[in-house]
C-alpha cells in the first residue's frame, strides 16, 4: 500500500469509529429513551413533562440537531489532521 | 368581505409577488444552473432552501393536527421527519457531494455501472416524486378554499401557475432562491399564532416550555395533566401514552428516518453547496431550521385539542362561535345532534360521538379557536400556500431533470446539446405540473394513504443501494439491482394488499386484514422490513456474482475523502 493509499485508510477508519458512536446515540435516543423505555421513563416527571413523552416529543430532536454539529465538528477537525480540508 | 379576507388578500398577494420576483432576477441561464443552482449556494441559503423544500403542506397543515388526536403515537412524525437527518448528514450527504453528479439515478447509474439500475432509479424517483407532489397541490386548493372563498379546483390551478411559473423558468436556481423566502413566510407563519396562544394558555411565550407548563388560570394543573384528564374523560388514550403497538411504532419510526434520508427532492439538494464541509454543515443547519417548527408543532397540537375540547364538549350548538360554522361550510367539521338535546357530545364512542373533525383543519382553525386576530389568521393562509408550493417546486424539479438528464440525456439522446436538454427539462416540468394538478383536483381518494407508500418506496429502494455503493466498495451491480427491484416490488405488495386491500375485495377488507399484518407492523411501518429485505438480497446477490470492475472501485475510495470535491458535472 502507498503511502497515500494507507492515510486514506486510517482517514476512513477514524471516520467509522465517529459514525458509530454517533449513531448509537441517535438510536438511544429515538428508539431507546422514546420508545423501548418510555413507559419505564413515564414514571419520572420533570415540570410538566413525564420523560419518556418528553424524548418522544421534543429531547429527541434537540438531540438529533447537536448530533450533527458536533459530527460536522469532529470531521472538520479529522480533515485538518490528514490534510483533507479545503 | 371581512376582515380576515382582506388581510388573507393581501398577505397572499405580497408573498406571491415577492416569490416571482425572485423567480425572475434569479432564472436559470444554464443546465447546470437548472439542475444544481449553479453549484454555488451558501450552506445557510442552502439550508433554509432545504428546510422550505422539506416541511410540506402535510408538515404545515396536517402534522400538529395527527398529533393533537394520536397524542403520544403522533410522535414516530416527529422523530421520523428529523431523526432521518441525521443519517442524511452522517451516511450520505458528504459523500454524494464529492461524487459531484446532478441526480440521484445519476449516483446509481454510475456507481453500479448499469443502465438498468439507472432506469430502475428513474422509476423510482418519478413514482416517489409524483405520489407526493398531488398531496400538495391539493393543500394549496384547500387553503385557498377555506380563505379566499374559491372552489378547490380553481385554487389547484392558481396554484400550478404559479408554481410552473417559477419552477419552469428558474430552475434550482429560481427555486432555491424562492424557498429561502418561503422558509421565512412558513417558519414566521407557523411561530405567531404558537406564541400567542402560549402565552394565552399558560402565560409562557416559548411554545416548547408552555406545553410543559402549568394552566394560566391559577389551579397550578399543569396542561399536559388537564389533557390527560380531559381525553380520559371523554374515553379516549391517555394523551401522553397513545395506543399503538411498541413495536409498530418502532417499524413506523424507522421507516420514515430511513425514507426521508432516501427521498431523491431532499437529496439533491446537498448537489448544490460548493464543497463536502458544505455539505455536512448544510445538513446540520436545515434540521435546525427544521426542528424550530418540528418541536413547536406538539405545543400546538396539545394547546388545539384542549381548546378544542373545551369549547365544544357539552356544549350548545347554538352558542357555538363563528369559526365553527365557518368549517362547517367548507364539510371538514360536521355535527350530528344523535340524542337530539342540542348539545355537543364529543367522546370515543363511535355511536355516541356527534362531532367529526378532519386533522388536517386544527392548525388553520387554531388561531380562530383561540380568537386571534384577522392578520394572524390570514398569516397561516399565507405559511400554509408557502409550504405546498415550495415542496412542490422542489419534487417539480426531480422529476423534470429525471426525465431530461437521466432518461432523455443519459439513455436516449446522449449527444443532446446543452441548450435542447434544459428545454427538455422545462418540458418535462410543465407535462408534471398539469399531471399533478390533475391528481389536486381529481385526487385518487387516498392521498395521505399514498404520501406514506412515498417513503416506504424511498425506504425499501434508494437507501440500501446508496449506503452499501458508499460504504461497501465491492458492492456489485447485479446485487444493488437485484435488492431495489425485490425491496420495491415487495413494499407495493405489501401496501396494496393492507393498504388498498385489492387482493381481498377493496377497501372494505382493509380493517378485517389487520390482523394478519406480518410481524404486527402497520403498511406505513412497512418500508423498516423491506429496507432490510433488501439489504439482504443485495448481500447474498454479491456474494456470488462478479465483484466491480477496479476503476468503479477506485471512484468509492475517491468519494470518501472530502477534499477536491470540485464543482457539480454531467460528465
Amino acid at each position: 500500500m502507498s503511502e497515500k493509499q494507507q492515510k486514506a485508510s486510517a482517514y476512513w477508519k477514524e471516520n467509522l469509529g465517529y459514525l458509530f458512536i454517533l449513531l448509537a446515540i441517535w438510536f438511544a435516543v429515538s428508539y431507546g429513551a422514546a420508545i423501548i423505555f418510555k413507559d419505564a421513563l413515564n414514571t419520572i416527571q420533570i415540570g410538566g413533562f413525564k420523560l419518556g413523552f418528553w424524548f418522544a416529543q421534543q429531547g429527541s430532536i434537540y438531540v438529533f440537531v447537536i448530533l450533527i454539529f458536533v459530527y460536522v465538528r469532529l470531521m472538520n477537525k479529522l480533515d485538518k489532521k490528514y490534510g483533507y480540508d479545503e | 368581505m371581512n376582515d380576515v379576507q382582506i388581510w388573507t388578500y393581501a398577505l397572499v398577494a405580497i408573498t406571491f409577488g415577492l416569490y416571482i420576483g425572485i423567480a425572475i432576477w434569479s432564472r436559470a441561464g444554464s443546465t447546470k444552473e437548472f439542475y444544481v443552482a449553479g453549484g454555488g449556494v451558501s450552506p445557510l441559503a442552502n439550508a433554509m432552501a432545504t428546510a422550505a423544500d422539506w416541511m410540506s403542506a402535510a408538515s404545515f397543515i396536517s402534522m400538529a393536527g395527527i398529533i393533537a388526536f394520536a397524542g403520544y403515537d403522533g410522535s414516530v412524525y416527529l422523530m421520523g421527519w428529523t431523526g432521518g437527518y441525521v443519517l442524511l448528514a452522517l451516511l450520505l450527504a458528504p459523500y454524494l457531494r464529492k461524487f459531484g453528479k446532478f441526480t440521484v439515478p445519476d449516483f446509481i447509474g454510475d456507481r453500479y455501472y448499469s443502465n438498468t439500475a439507472r432506469m430502475v432509479a428513474v422509476f423510482c424517483a418519478l413514482l416517489v416524486s409524483f405520489t407526493y407532489v398531488a398531496g400538495q397541490m391539493r393543500g394549496v386548493g384547500v387553503v385557498f378554499s377555506r380563505f379566499l372563498e374559491v372552489d378547490i379546483n380553481t385554487g389547484v390551478i392558481i396554484g400550478m401557475v404559479i408554481v410552473l411559473f417559477y419552477a419552469v423558468l428558474g430552475g434550482m436556481k429560481g427555486i432555491t432562491y424562492t424557498q429561502v423566502a418561503q422558509y421565512c413566510v412558513l417558519i414566521f407563519a407557523f411561530m405567531v399564532p404558537a406564541i400567542f396562544i402560549s402565552i394565552q394558555m399558560t402565560g409562557n411565550p416559548i411554545p416548547q416550555l408552555g406545553m410543559g407548563s402549568t394552566v394560566n388560570d391559577g389551579s397550578g394543573v399543569y396542561l399536559l395533566e388537564k389533557l390527560n384528564g380531559l381525553s380520559t374523560e371523554l374515553g379516549f388514550a391517555e394523551y401522553t401514552s397513545g395506543s399503538k403497538s411498541l413495536v409498530d411504532v418502532f417499524a413506523i419510526t424507522l421507516a420514515l428516518m430511513v425514507g426521508t434520508a432516501g427521498l431523491p427532492h431532499v437529496i439533491v439538494r446537498f448537489f448544490t453547496v460548493k464543497r463536502v464541509k458544505d455539505a455536512r454543515k448544510s445538513a446540520g443547519l436545515a434540521l435546525l431550521l427544521i426542528a424550530i417548527l418540528y418541536t413547536t408543532a406538539p405545543a400546538v397540537a396539545v394547546f388545539a385539542r384542549t381548546n378544542m375540547i373545551e369549547t365544544v364538549s357539552d356544549k350548545e350548538y347554538s352558542s357555538m362561535p363563528e369559526w365553527f360554522k365557518n368549517w362547517e361550510g367548507t364539510g371538514l367539521l360536521a355535527f350530528d345532534d344523535k340524542n337530539q338535546d342540542g348539545k355537543i357530545q364529543y367522546v370515543a364512542d363511535k355511536a355516541k360521538n356527534e362531532l367529526t373533525v378532519d386533522r388536517d383543519i386544527m392548525v388553520l382553525a387554531n388561531p380562530e379557536i383561540a380568537n386571534l386576530p384577522a392578520w394572524v389568521i390570514a398569516l397561516v393562509a399565507a405559511g400554509g400556500l408557502a409550504a405546498a408550493l415550495s415542496t412542490a417546486a422542489g419534487l417539480l424539479l426531480v422529476i423534470s431533470s429525471s426525465v431530461s438528464h437521466d432518461l432523455v440525456k443519459k439513455i436516449f439522446v446522449p449527444n443532446i446539446s446543452e441548450k435542447g436538454e434544459l428545454w427538455a427539462a422545462r418540458g418535462a416540468a410543465t407535462v408534471a405540473v398539469v399531471i399533478a394538478g390533475y391528481f389536486g383536483i381529481n385526487p385518487p381518494g387516498f392521498v395521505a394513504a399514498v404520501v406514506a407508500l412515498a417513503f416506504g418506496l424511498a425506504a425499501a429502494s434508494f437507501f440500501p443501494a446508496i449506503v452499501l455503493g458508499i460504504f461497501y466498495k465491492k458492492m456489485n451491480k447485479e446485487g444493488a439491482i437485484a435488492g431495489m427491484v425485490v425491496g420495491i416490488l415487495l413494499m407495493l405488495f405489501y401496501m396494496l394488499k393492507f393498504k388498498f386491500g385489492i387482493f381481498d375485495g377493496g377497501k372494505a377488507a382493509v380493517e378485517g386484514l389487520k390482523a394478519s399484518w406480518w410481524f404486527g407492523i402497520s403498511p406505513e411501518g412497512f418500508g423498516t422490513i423491506a429496507m432490510l429485505v433488501n439489504f439482504a438480497v443485495s448481500l447474498v446477490v454479491n456474494r456470488f456474482t462478479k465483484a466491480p470492475p477496479e476503476n468503479v472501485q477506485q471512484i468509492v475510495e475517491d468519494i470518501r475523502i472530502p477534499s477536491g470535491a470540485g464543482e457539480a458535472s454531467s460528465h
